[in-house]
């Protein structure tokens, strides 16, 4: 199941990329669907990790909000670094902080890690087991609890949704 | 629509000028990366869709796309790579740092 869902994916995203690189003329669209169902047929035992992904409507739903939550973070981030780039006393406070994440699947994982990096003020710097270190601009919490509280709570919410 | 994208293209440009503004401002390596990132991911996403939005007709917008959903996906993983090996390496952090919790963990043997 797992596997041919990973397969199913693999051709998705396969065809996706190749209409949007190509014309939409019959044969380009026959032959790049081909071309997908046999990179996925042959490599569907390396794709496993596109399983992660649930295909359920609140999933594919949340998938969506999280775009949109994520362009707004990034947003966010540009405006805050570039505030403090300007301010001529440069008003820092790094450190490198640890945080805990309940995301157990590893494209998920992933996918934190990145969202991590592009929002306010906040660096991924190292993953060990359960823990992500974090590079922040502004300290404002110190313990753990904290820093969780702050930085990755609010994505956990959508990835733990879509990846499990 | 092409003024649109003139304007979303200028928009690019001068984030990625205060991308650089900060990498020449910030203290140490780490700080000079959170600007770096950030700063061309945005920058470089705008101008894509400036570019596609001031040629309509170029047939492109799919292209552009796909060159969004990569940046996006390898931007920080090229900066989370350079700042793990600044950090074993043994990069130190600027004197302002409050804290540094990996460097603490890696002493006491917790982060292996």
């Amino acid at each position: 199941m797992r596997k041919a869902k990973s397969a199913f994916l693999g051709v998705i995203i396969l065809f996706a990329i190749w209409v949007m690189l190509t014309d939409t003329s019959r044969q380009e669209l026959i032959f790049g669907g081909a071309t997908a169902l046999l990179i996925a047929a042959l490599f569907h035992s390396r794709l496993t990790v596109l399983g992660d992904i649930r295909l359920n409507p609140k999933s594919l739903l949340y998938m969506v909000i999280y775009v949109f939550v994520f362009l707004w973070e990034l947003l966010k981030s540009n405006i805050d670094v570039a505030l403090r780039v300007i301010n001529p006393r440069l008003p820092i406070n790094p450190g490198i902080v640890k945080v805990k994440t309940s995301l157990k699947s590893p494209l998920g994982r992933a996918v934190l890690a990145n969202s991590i990096t592009l929002t306010p003020g906040t660096l991924t710097v190292e993953m060990k087991n359960d823990y992500f270190y974090i590079h922040w601009i502004d300290v404002t919490s110190d313990d753990i609890e904290g820093a969780t509280k702050a930085i990755v709570s609010h994505f956990e919410k959508y990835l733990e949704t879509i990846f499990g | 629509m092409e003024l649109t994208g003139s304007i979303i293209t200028l928009t690019g440009s001068i984030v990625l000028f205060l991308g650089a503004l900060g990498i020449f401002r910030m203290p140490d390596v780490y700080n000079r990366m959170q600007a770096g990132t950030k700063a061309t991911t945005l920058g470089t996403v705008l101008f894509l869709i400036g570019v596609s939005l001031g040629h309509p007709g170029c047939g492109c917008q799919g292209k552009i796309f796909i060159l969004i959903v990569f940046i996006l996906a390898t931007n920080p993983v090229s900066s989370n790579a350079l700042a793990r090996a600044a950090h074993t390496a043994g990069i130190k952090l600027t004197d302002r740092s409050v804290k540094d919790d990996l460097k603490d963990d890696t002493e006491t043997g917790e982060a292996k």
